[in-house]
């Protein structure tokens, strides 16, 4: 874990804007990574020749070849197990388990063993795993594929979790998991990959747990992470044309989570709604909705509001438009925390 | 060798192999076994909140771990290979520690020990041996990795899914199962279909070997053999060690209510390992009598020094909660980790 990682080229790249997809700078991101240190593997079921069922590894095989690239077998439980074994022989695997919900099946491994073991052995095998796992919902996929896992990998002592919501932190949070010596479930948000938008990829500067205002204002909070992050600032620009200035700040880190940005923020807002996909019911949001009153009791003008997935299993396509949070139903909840 | 009938060889022999390893072997055997015994007796004292014996399982678990390399090889264990430990050179009483409920993985240093830390989930670190072996044979070394597991992890998925693993990519992995007859108190016949986990191999395009493991020997043989071909790039071997659980599935375990204690007196008997291993040493002119006296003398000093070493060894102390959860710890759990000082800390 200690050798010396030559980040010359990668701190050299001129930060220039450049019209890019999330999947396309997640790609970059992972090329930056097995150029800057031999020991990052990438490997998981399609991830070589096809380049992965989102195209997010298109082209790495051939450019750094099939040991650092490789297809594994259709087995996630395997894959986290292998990944923990490569793990103890010094490397550092970036895993990628094809769907959200697929990641079930690799339960125990993620939570028994890759979050445990720098525990179990007291720090002498750490697990400098990243867990790359297309996450969410909102693209008319089948069961299955639409799931959210975060509160689940949060609530696991021993895990970190990062949930990008655009190209340029995609980039800058995937550097920072896989450098990391602990395991990071990386949650890419597949209703974003294809978002293209003038970014600009650079080395990320905020520590691990950073949130970041995505959009400032002073009478509301919006909070959320992946691809809610864009629709809480549709409804920000909605508002606006009302005269109503909603700040939207974007996790990015749920665990940890940033506490004290989370408070900064409400503290000037005084109010705050939470916005997530999941269901309701002991979802993150009821832990940011307690973070933010723990910290801002006296400041807040209404309780914390959460718009989220309802507790029943992910819909099929024609109604997950009905299921996620709707512009309305976070409209709707910014009015009641406004007239509290 | 059907996996339901107990071995019936009442000797084994031993004159193929060197005194010197013979001897070693038994040695290992013999302090592994008064250190079980001696563990057993903690559980009793109430030093030990429970403790899963390996009796009769010791050529099984001492000639499998001496036939690796313990400074390029590495062993993936579940949580009752005590002997394979001891054989293969880990510190003990950090090992034993574990039993103590000291630390759950054991306080040894599973990386410098290259003995991965006691596992309790069935069959969960049989896919890391296969990770640990890819990731060898990427960075070009000869080490091979070998995977303890039961007759009952056979039937978990894990087990399964990282020998396909393994057969696909060829890995130096030795996959060691020891059938003891008993996975708590399921026997074979309603435990492994087929009646044989080493068939399983075929499916997996790997050797699947089948050796009585209460034959030192037969055991050493059967790992040397796969370890080597592992080493020379010839992929991935499952043996099945065929052995018996004389003792109950740990301390907390009552056989009384599930099997007939006469098969387990029948294997006492006949079976028992060390007893195997000294009358075979004896036969091959390896040893006398009056030489093999003398290395139970000093197994049962070295055993009673690790007994009194677990007994001494000091609690860990609370802030150790925090410690080790992150490398990189978080603001979160340092504000967990004050409340533990200001109102839980004695």
């Amino acid at each position: 874990m200690t050798e010396l990682i030559d980040r010359t080229d990668a701190a050299a790249e001129t930060p220039v804007l450049e019209e890019l997809s999330m999947q396309q700078a997640i790609n970059r991101a992972l090329r930056v990574l097995l150029a800057e240190d031999p020991n990052v593997l990438v490997f998981g079921e399609d991830v070589g020749a096809l380049g992965g069922v989102f195209r997010v590894t298109d082209g790495l095989q051939k450019e750094f070849g099939d040991q650092r690239v490789f297809d594994t077998p259709l087995a996630e439980s395997a894959i986290m197990g292998m990944a923990v074994g490569l793990a103890m022989n010094g490397w550092r695997p970036v895993p990628e388990l094809q769907f959200d919900g697929f990641a079930y099946p690799a339960i125990d491994q993620i939570v028994n063993q890759v979050a445990r073991m720098n525990y179990r052995t007291r720090g002498a095998a750490p697990m400098p795993i990243t867990l790359r796992l297309p996450s969410f919902g909102g693209i008319q996929a089948p069961e299955h594929h639409g799931e959210s896992l975060e509160a689940l990998f949060a609530h696991t002592p021993g895990l970190k979790v990062a949930a990008p919501s655009d190209p340029a932190d995609a980039y800058g949070l995937l550097l920072q998991s896989v450098r990391s010596d602990d395991p990071v479930v990386y949650m890419e948000p597949k209703a974003r990959y294809w978002d293209r938008r003038p970014v600009r990829l650079s080395e990320p500067t905020d520590p691990i747990g950073t949130s970041r205002i995505v959009r400032p204002g002073r009478h509301a909070t919006l909070i959320a992470w992946g691809a809610m992050v864009h629709r809480c600032v549709q409804v920000a620009e909605l508002a606006a044309e009302d005269g109503v200035e909603l700040e939207v700040l974007d996790l990015r880190w749920l665990k940890p989570i940033d506490a004290a940005g989370l408070a900064a923020s409400v503290a000037r807002t005084k109010r705050a709604v939470v916005v997530h996909e999941a269901p309701l019911t002991a979802g993150l949001g009821a832990e940011v909705a307690t973070l933010v009153t723990e910290q801002c009791f006296r400041d807040l003008a209404a309780p914390v509001q959460r718009v989220t997935g309802f507790d029943v299993p992910y819909p099929a396509g024609p109604l997950e438009p009905q299921y996620l949070p709707t512009i309305d139903r976070i409209l709707f909840a910014v009015q009641r925390t406004l007239e509290y | 060798m059907s996996t339901h009938e107990p071995p019936g060889r009442d000797s084994i022999a031993v004159d193929h192999l060197p005194p010197d390893l013979t001897r070693a072997l038994y040695t290992h055997m013999r302090t592994a076994r008064d250190l079980d015994t001696e563990a057993v007796a903690l559980q009793r004292q109430g030093v030990f909140p429970a403790y899963v014996s390996v009796r009769g399982q010791e050529a099984a678990q001492v000639a499998s771990a001496a036939a690796l390399d313990p400074g390029r090889d590495f062993v993936f264990p579940t949580y009752r290979e005590m002997a394979s430990a001891l054989a293969y050179g880990v510190e003990m009483v950090g090992y034993m520690a574990t039993h103590r409920a000291l630390w759950h993985g054991g306080l040894y240093d599973v990386m410098e020990s290259r003995f991965g830390a006691i596992n309790a989930v069935v069959g969960g670190p049989v896919p890391h041996a296969v990770g640990w072996a890819v990731g060898e044979r990427m960075r070009g070394g000869e080490g091979v990795a070998l995977a303890y597991f039961g007759d009952g992890a056979s039937s978990e998925g894990d087990v399964h899914e990282a020998m396909n693993f393994a057969g696909v990519y060829g890995a130096p992995v030795v996959f060691f199962c020891q059938n003891n007859r008993w996975a708590l108190s399921v026997p074979n016949e309603r435990q492994v279909a087929g009646g044989s986990v080493a068939a399983r191999a075929q499916g997996y395009g790997m050797a699947g070997v089948t050796v009585d493991g209460n034959d030192a020997a037969a055991v050493y043989d059967a790992v040397t053999e796969a370890a080597a071909r592992a080493r020379r790039g010839g992929g991935p071997t499952l043996i099945e060690a065929l052995t018996y659980r004389v003792e109950p599935h740990s301390t907390s375990d009552d056989t009384g209510r599930y099997r007939d204690e006469t098969e387990a007196d029948r294997w006492r008997a006949h079976r028992d390992p060390v007893a195997l291993l000294r009358a075979a040493l004896i036969g091959a002119g390896h040893a006398t009598d009056e030489e093999l006296d003398a290395i139970d003398a000093r197994a049962r000093q070295r055993a009673e020094e690790i007994r009194d070493g677990v007994s001494a060894a000091p609690e860990p102390d609370g802030s150790e909660l925090f410690t080790h959860v992150f490398r990189e710890t978080t603001q979160e759990l340092t504000r967990q980790r004050r409340i533990w000082e200001e109102e839980v800390q004695p």
